[in-house]
């Protein structure tokens, strides 16, 4: 976009460049140049902005998120666009741990590979991510989707809810309470949907692989006291 | 609690930016560690010669000290002091005469660090103000191991520093926090080793080093650990050919690692290598739990 | 023949003191059910406590201050290291963080009613913001946990304070448990968690671990809510001046301080009554950090576990805190345990005063549930009154005590006006036993 307003932390404070971004009736499409690994850039965005963090990203990016459309072009650290609420967050590059954490809604896309616990707790939001996630990806997810077109680290889905988790590639195991589900016609067209979102167009939906809950922890029962 | 950084070069030509570059990995660390600082750099090893790192020798007792090394060394005795910390290049053959010597000698002098190649500095204070009173900057070198502490347990002291080097051109710097480190000291020191201070990680050091002492190797030694020691780490270790890294478990303290045709670089946070030649094209990833990961130059 | 067997002496039947009356129902349930026991309320064995220190009061050497008349003041202000807007209390004594979830909405306004009927705060729970109790709450504290259940942005704006739980006193290293029967439609919709089934929460945030990583959490928190709000860090007492140091160290605008007797809606017995410290024992060295920091009083300290009185209420203050919280007390102001449900008490097997099953959903008082009918037993608006009631005596009692003392603040009460009544209390406090200048670990043997 050429009319982009230049917020330059070379320059400016963090808390210079959130409050020019958190307003109410901020609008228009915005760069952050120089963030150089901040952490919490373009937290707490309650407007339909777009923002381009150009270069790396710290802890907690786009943390909070409410309707904004955040790209991060390059890697982002620990916690990106944690407990997002709507709107969408871009890593270009790979994600740190606990990508989408606890996020309750709004689309977050990982061009690269996500961390060990992506999409922990999440509530609601969906996230794709075109690489592999590590381990404990989904723990105690709650609901939502997390599309992984590649591979998934040890104990995924561990103590899941209600979320539903789709990967492509290999699953090194699967956690407590885990298990493989039959793919729906819905199912389907839902995953076709996320990946449509996300612009992956190079993987068929019927390539990936259904996991959800088995529900088996739902209500304590003596036989599976150990997987507590 | 703490930032870690760690540079490994592939290519020989950076070798007189190492300690530019790890200053600069130091410094951006500072908010994860604004306690303490210390960094070991690799290099220079000769053939025959043991570098012998102390620490607290002041001007006044230079002379004392100086006549009590050449007589148990002899003229091969070279000294190099920064700040408060002296590094002492004497024939092997002599090590052990010197060791004895620093340790008797008493005026707050103490052993840091010994082996062909590893020089050892570490103090408290701002990471960039330790850095700069050692001139960091001005180092050369094969790789270097870097820290700075944010202390949890144990004192905030130049001893509670990392890293711990407990053998020769070893050293371990930690981040997390170890849950049976005060057991397995109790065992350590029954297998005849001393710990100078009640930091965990020099338990996880000293772990190491005795592993090593028995003849494994640093990667059997790490993956030994994982049965060993308990509790949240991210160590990053030091040899005299190289480092490995390694993560617990459940792996919740931060690490990422950036490798390109001319060098390997670890550190706590992806903002630390916003200063390294050619970082843009590096691959960068995050190490996966209880997986060694292992360089060495050739 | 009857007569002589009347003559032999029978030993009375023995119970062990090892194997009482309760541990050997313990044994039973375990073997019977197969899974621990699992209740609220907080520690219920005896510990060293505030009842262990007792005020000097004035004499000749000390002058005392009219009572009634002559001012003793009780404001408070928290949060003035960072945040630009800190809170100011009327009393030092706060509600501590309960859900809705755990509590019923009645109850939780209520406890919005009562606290901000005398000028002091109230706290959310694991479970989010209800608009009761933001409506109802002059001052509402919003914690920040694990879970995030229901945490929103708009939530934490809407907040006065920030509270990040770490842990709580009776469960310090624990995670959560509300068990199905209170996983009404409303509280499941809030968590979103499917209805009526058992929730478990973790024990760790998931995003951040350790001091280094909770110091950029607390700049996310900062930077999202325009660094207005006082960020509070809550920690189960367990290693308090280690923690206390650290909570600083990422900081903390305020450390709240929550020892073992600290209530909880639901967790295992074994690691209520197992884990923690008596508050007591942790309030010295939770000081000590402060001072050795430079930051006390600049950091402000809440306590709370076991708080039951203005005298409870004074002797933390003297000991360095700035503030205590109450939660179980609380909810006796509000009914729980009351004589009249004595009837309702023994159907579920328990008797007033030892009513502990909160996690079940089924108490009678309708504090502790999410039973309609039983909920709608609470009238929130007679409820705050009783809570205002409760927590003006509080404060009416510290400052009887405080005047007594020579003291025109209660902020100005300090160590040195108590003694200690026991060894124990004396060691754990560093104040001196009672008639002597000596406490366990002063001077050598």
């Amino acid at each position: 976009m050429s009319n982009m307003q230049e917020i330059d932390l070379a320059e400016c404070t963090l808390r210079d460049a959130n409050s020019q971004l958190q307003g109410e009736d901020v609008t228009g499409a915005w760069v952050i140049r120089n963030p150089r690994g901040r952490h919490a850039l373009a937290v707490g965005l309650t407007a339909p902005v777009d923002v381009l963090v150009d270069g790396q990203a710290g802890y907690y990016a786009a943390g909070m998120n409410q309707r904004a459309n955040v790209t991060i072009n390059g890697n982002a650290g620990p916690g990106v666009a944690e407990n997002m609420m709507s709107g969408r967050v871009h890593v270009s590059g790979n994600a740190s741990m606990a990508a989408g954490a606890t996020g309750h809604g709004g689309l977050l896309v990982i061009d690269g590979d996500a961390g060990a616990r992506c999409g922990i707790s999440m509530k609601g939001i969906d996230i794709v991510v075109r690489g592999s996630v590590g381990h404990m990806s989904a723990f105690m997810a709650q609901s939502g989707t997390l599309v992984v077109c590649g591979e998934a680290g040890e104990a995924l889905g561990d103590s899941l809810y209600e979320a539903k988790l789709f990967v492509r590639g290999d699953v090194k195991s699967l956690g407590a309470d885990c298990e493989e589900k039959e793919m729906t016609p819905q199912d389907l067209a839902h995953l076709q949907s996320l990946l449509d979102r996300a612009g992956i167009t190079e993987y068929p939906a019927d390539s990936f692989r259904l996991y959800g809950s088995a529900r088996r922890l739902y209500h304590f029962h003596v036989d599976n006291a150990a997987a507590y | 609690m703490c930032g870690i950084v760690g540079l490994f070069l592939k290519n020989p030509a950076l070798q007189p930016e190492l300690g530019l570059l790890t200053a600069q990995m130091l410094r951006v660390m500072t908010e994860r560690g604004p306690d303490s600082a210390g960094f070991a750099v690799y290099g220079g090893a000769r053939h025959g010669q043991t570098k012998i790192t102390v620490r607290g020798l002041v001007p006044s007792d230079m002379a004392a000290f100086e006549k009590g090394l050449l007589a148990c060394a002899g003229t091969g005795v070279t000294f190099l002091s920064r700040d408060d910390h002296t590094v002492i290049t004497v024939p092997t053959e002599h090590e052990k005469a010197v060791r004895q010597f620093i340790a008797a000698f008493g005026h707050g002098v103490s052993f840091v660090a010994s082996g062909d190649s590893i020089e050892l500095y570490k103090g408290v204070g701002l990471p960039e103000d330790v850095a700069t009173r050692f001139n960091l900057a001005g180092m050369s070198g094969t790789h270097a191991i870097g820290h700075t502490r944010m202390a949890t347990e144990s004192a905030v002291t130049t001893a509670g520093a990392h890293p711990f080097s407990t053998g020769p051109d070893q050293c371990l710097v930690h981040n997390g926090s170890l849950s049976n480190h005060n057991t397995l000291r109790r065992q350590l020191v029954r297998e005849g080793l001393t710990f100078e201070t009640e930091n965990d990680s020099e338990v996880a050091a000293g772990y190491l080093s005795w592993r090593l002492s028995r003849g494994e190797r640093l990667d059997e030694a790490l993956t030994a650990s994982l049965a060993d020691l308990d509790g949240f780490y991210t160590f990053v270790v030091g040899t005299r050919d190289g480092f490995a890294v390694l993560r617990d478990p459940v792996a919740c303290k931060p690490a990422v690692m950036a490798e390109t045709d001319d060098y390997v670089a670890f550190a706590s946070e992806y903002r630390a290598f916003a200063q390294l030649p050619g970082i843009g094209n590096a691959t960068v990833f995050e190490p996966e739990p209880q997986r060694v990961y292992h360089w060495e130059h050739a | 023949m009857t007569d002589n067997s009347k003559k032999i002496p029978r030993t009375k039947p023995r119970f062990s003191a090892t194997f009482d009356p309760f541990t050997i129902s313990e044994i039973q349930r375990a073997a019977a059910t197969g899974i621990y026991d699992i209740r609220g309320a907080g520690t219920k064995r005896k510990l060293p406590h505030f009842d262990d220190l007792l005020f000097l009061g004035a004499s000749i050497s000390r002058y005392p201050l009219e009572g009634y008349r002559e001012r003793c003041d009780t404001d408070v202000v928290l949060g003035t290291r960072f945040a630009r807007k800190p809170i100011r209390l009327k009393t030092p004594v706060t509600i501590a963080g309960m859900s809705f979830g755990a509590l019923s909405a009645q109850a939780k306004e209520a406890l919005g009613r009562g606290a901000s009927a005398v000028g002091t705060s109230t706290t959310t729970g694991d479970g989010g913001m209800t608009p009761e109790e933001r409506g109802h709450s002059s001052i509402l504290v919003y914690q920040y946990l694990p879970s995030r259940y229901g945490m929103n942005p708009d939530d934490l704006r809407r907040a006065d304070a920030i509270e990040v739980v770490v842990g709580q006193g009776a469960k310090p290293g624990g995670g959560g448990m509300l068990l199905g029967q209170k996983i009404s439609s409303r509280v499941a919709k809030m968590r979103d968690l499917p209805e009526g089934i058992d929730q478990r929460s973790a024990c760790r945030h998931p995003d951040w671990t350790g001091p280094d990583d909770l110091e950029i959490k607390i700049e996310e928190l900062r930077e999202i809510t325009n660094w207005e709000k006082p960020i509070y860090l809550k920690i189960g007492a367990s290693r308090p001046y280690y923690d206390v140091s650290l909570a600083v160290k990422a900081g903390a605008d305020v450390v709240v301080l929550d020892g073992m007797q600290g209530g909880t809606a639901a967790t295992q017995e074994v690691f209520i009554e197992h884990v923690g410290l008596p508050i007591l024992s942790a309030i010295r060295s939770a000081v000590q950090a402060l001072q050795d920091l430079g930051m006390h009083r600049k950091v402000q300290l809440i306590v709370s576990g076991g708080i039951r009185s203005g005298a409870d209420m004074a002797k933390a203050l003297a000991l360095g805190a700035d503030a205590v919280a109450i939660g179980t007390a609380a909810l006796v102001a509000l009914g729980d345990q009351s004589p009249d449900l004595a009837e309702e008490y023994a159907r579920l097997g328990t008797v007033p005063g030892a009513y502990d099953d909160w996690q079940d959903g089924r108490d009678p008082a309708g504090i502790t549930t999410q039973d309609p009918e039983l909920a709608a037993r609470l009238d929130p608006v007679l409820g705050g009154r009783r809570i205002a009631n409760y927590l003006s005596v509080m404060t009416m009692e510290a400052q009887a005590i405080a005047r007594a003392c020579g003291k025109s603040h209660l902020h100005n009460l300090e160590p040195e006006d108590m003694v200690a009544l026991t060894m124990e209390a004396a060691a754990m406090t560093r104040i001196p036993l009672a008639g002597t200048e000596w406490y366990p670990g002063k001077g050598s043997f």
